[in-house]
């Protein structure tokens, strides 16, 4: 189980700022996620009227959730499944494990779920002897490494070829030393041959979910290799793990959402392999489960309806707000300590594990907006980040200086007249002090600016002082 | 137990209690008359041209299209594939109506064993119930004739597609779904290209887990 380290955020962001291997990984990736989405984009003249209807689409299904989860209830029932209500992380890892051990399961295939993750089901699978095998690519190396997925669709975002070979030699002990990975490929055809087996083999097949559709109780799952469908074919049994916000009404809420889905995570018009499944074989199928259970997951996610965080409830999960984030392409995913990264996970993980545990991650940000304006669900992600600012002030969690400092401010804020005079007072002074190299590589009281740039003198007037007399002159 | 415990979680968020009576109505009625959303211009076409954009989509997601005027061309098309690619001429095959009306004994190198798909099979025939021009998607419904392990576990995957239906928008594929089929069958995939990942180093390379191959051929009847 991996304990979050949120709160060492500041140190984190150090270490992931000098670890060259991650440097690597983000320079190469980064600036690729964002040329594909601006392509995908551009190649649908509707995308900013479909962003509003998924939006809307959302909302509609959240101001009507509990109706909306019965009737899902209902319709996988008809079909021959089962849904198993849980509460929190230990009632649906108690779930799981009562399924898998019920049908007497020694493997277990899954599925990438970013909800697993969340839960932790793999390790307690394996604390009771139940081996899990990851088989998204991505998913796999990370449980090979015993690391947290450092992207919510890309899990081994921050690896290199060099990294990859390694786990293989280090984990595949039938492995021939001679065996050569010159190319990508060589590393996707050991993995594919391995994997191949597990498929094979499995008892049970736990997949996520992106959405669910209470119309007639299917959920669905967006994949490009087609691991979650051999996942959710094979084996005797299917468990869907899925948190109650991803149910929509219909089908033809949960086309449009996939119409903006794939465009925004990966720049592709759509994914390779979009399944909805529904309950168990039918009455002369050659394949497919024989039991299909639903995991249906609470965790925190009832408490944050009707508060100021229940936008974050319409999130699919696309990445586009990390691809595009400043603060994750300089650190990376795993600074922010726990499962979800970047601005969604900076406002989703104070929620789940506590703002006393992860303050940081909301302050974690230069506002900038870009999340915002490339969410497929148009969270407001920058206003998200700035009620757990408050609500860190409000509960006194914040460090002393700053409150203190923040206090100050406030007070001269409050008080206009006084607040000009200090600022022309300020930038003056400093002015004077700076005026013959023009700024200033260390001043005291702002040791955490000039430690890693100049603060350059203020030159002429105040901002105020410009501001009122291009006022005046009318040239504003 | 834990079921009343996440409704009622819910509703005391929305501060209500149970929906009334006559929204629930209202929202049984939206569930049975699932009503559309925008549909993109893009397939807005006649069908000639959908079927272009069809072949356009397939081939720019990496997958081939090989077009044949009636059911009776399908044997060479699939036949030339296969030589094509240096690929094995044992396939396992949809036992639907459709493939079953194919004169395969026309070209008798062909191997062909009905059934799902098992580990060792190399190439694998099925039917697609529709497709969709506005992403080349193909849609793939479970049934007794159409086995889902036949679209995974091969690593070729053809797909025997009848022009007549092919749609524009996803939206009429479910339509012609729900006519046709009635509920929901167990599994309906929706395929756009052969198997890829792009997880190694955010590459993209074609053949993950599924097919490293998808060739449909288009029966323009």
């Amino acid at each position: 189980m991996h304990v979050a380290t949120s709160p060492a955020f500041k140190e984190n962001a150090t270490k992931a700022i000098g670890n060259a291997g991650l440097q690597k990984a983000l320079a190469r990736s980064g600036p690729s996620f964002i040329a594909r989405r601006a392509a995908a984009v551009a190649g649908l003249p509707e995308f900013e009227e479909l962003r509003n209807t998924a939006r809307d689409i959302k909302n509609h299904a959240l101001a009507n959730l509990d109706f909306y989860l019965e009737e899902y209830e209902a319709n996988v029932v008809k079909a021959g499944g089962q849904v198993h209500w849980c509460t929190d992380a230990d009632a649906a890892r108690a779930a799981v494990l009562s399924i898998c051990q019920r049908v007497g399961a020694k493997t277990v295939t899954k599925g990438k779920s970013m909800i697993g993750e969340e839960i932790a089901i793999n390790h307690h699978l394996e604390r009771h002897g139940i081996t899990p095998v990851e088989t998204d690519l991505g998913e796999y190396i990370i449980q090979l490494r015993d690391e947290l997925p450092s992207h919510i669709i890309a899990p081994a975002f921050h690896l290199n070829m060099e990294d990859w070979e390694e786990a293989f030699r280090k984990h595949h002990t039938d492995l021939d030393p001679a065996r050569e990975f010159l190319e990508r490929r060589d590393i996707l055809t050991e993995a594919r041959t391995k994997l191949r087996s597990s498929f094979l083999a499995a008892d049970v097949g736990i997949t996520g979910a992106n959405f669910l559709i209470a119309e007639t109780g299917s959920s669905v799952i967006v994949t490009n290799e087609g691991n979650g469908d051999l996942t959710q074919t094979l084996p005797r049994v299917h468990i869907v793990l899925a948190s109650i916000e991803k149910c929509v009404p219909t089908i033809e809420d949960c086309t449009s959402l996939l119409r903006v889905l794939a465009r925004s995570a990966t720049g592709q018009d759509f994914s390779v392999y979009t399944t909805f499944s529904t309950g168990v074989r039918r009455p002369g199928d050659l394949d497919g489960p024989e039991e299909y259970h639903v995991i249906l997951i609470d965790n925190g996610r009832s408490a944050m309806i009707g508060t100021e965080f229940q936008e974050m409830l319409r999130c699919i999960r696309c990445a586009a707000c990390m691809n595009h984030c400043p603060v994750y392409g300089a650190v990376g995913g795993h600074a922010y300590g726990w499962v979800y990264p970047g601005p969604m996970g900076s406002v989703l993980t104070p929620g789940l594990i506590g703002v006393d545990q992860a303050g940081h991650l909301p302050n974690a940000s230069t506002f900038c907006g870009k999340c915002e304006s490339v969410c497929p669900v148009k969270i407001p992600l920058p206003k998200l980040m700035r009620h757990w600012r408050e609500r860190e002030f409000e509960r006194h969690l914040s460090p002393a200086a700053y409150r203190t400092n923040l206090g100050l401010w406030a007070w001269f804020a409050r008080r206009p007249a006084l607040y000009r005079l200090a600022t022309r007072a300020a930038a003056a002074s400093l002015g004077w002090f700076g005026r013959k190299k023009g700024k200033f590589a260390s001043l005291p009281f702002a040791g955490g600016w000039t430690g890693g740039r100049d603060l350059p003198a203020p030159e002429g007037d105040t901002f105020f002082a410009r501001y009122a007399r291009a006022q005046r002159e009318g040239t504003l | 137990m834990s079921k009343s415990l996440v409704l009622n979680a819910i509703r005391r968020g929305l501060r209500r209690g149970e929906l009334p009576a006559d929204q629930q109505t209202m929202l049984r009625g939206r569930l049975a008359s699932h009503p559309r959303h925008l549909l993109p211009a893009r397939s807005r076409l006649p069908h000639p041209e959908q079927i272009n954009l069809f072949v356009r989509n397939v081939e720019k997601e990496f997958g081939s299209v090989a077009r044949v005027a009636d059911l009776s061309g399908v044997p060479a098309a699939v036949a030339d594939y296969l030589t094509a690619h240096n690929l094995p001429s044992r396939l396992a095959m949809a036992p639907h109506p459709d493939l079953q009306a194919v004169p395969w004994n026309e070209r008798p190198m062909l191997e062909i064993r009905e059934g799902r798909a098992q580990a060792t099979d190399a190439v694998a025939v099925t039917q697609a119930f529709a497709a969709i021009a506005e992403t080349g998607t193909l849609m793939l419904p479970s049934a007794p004739e159409r086995p889902t392990t036949l679209n995974l576990l091969a690593d070729t995957a053809i797909v025997v597609l009848r022009a007549s239906c092919l749609v524009g928008a996803y939206e009429e594929a479910w339509d012609k779904l729900r006519a046709e089929i009635g509920g929901m069958p167990r599994n309906v995939m929706l395929v756009t290209g052969p198997s890829r990942s792009a997880d190694i180093e955010q590459t993209l390379e074609l053949g993950a887990h599924g097919p490293r191959n998808l060739h449909v051929v288009l029966v323009e009847d």
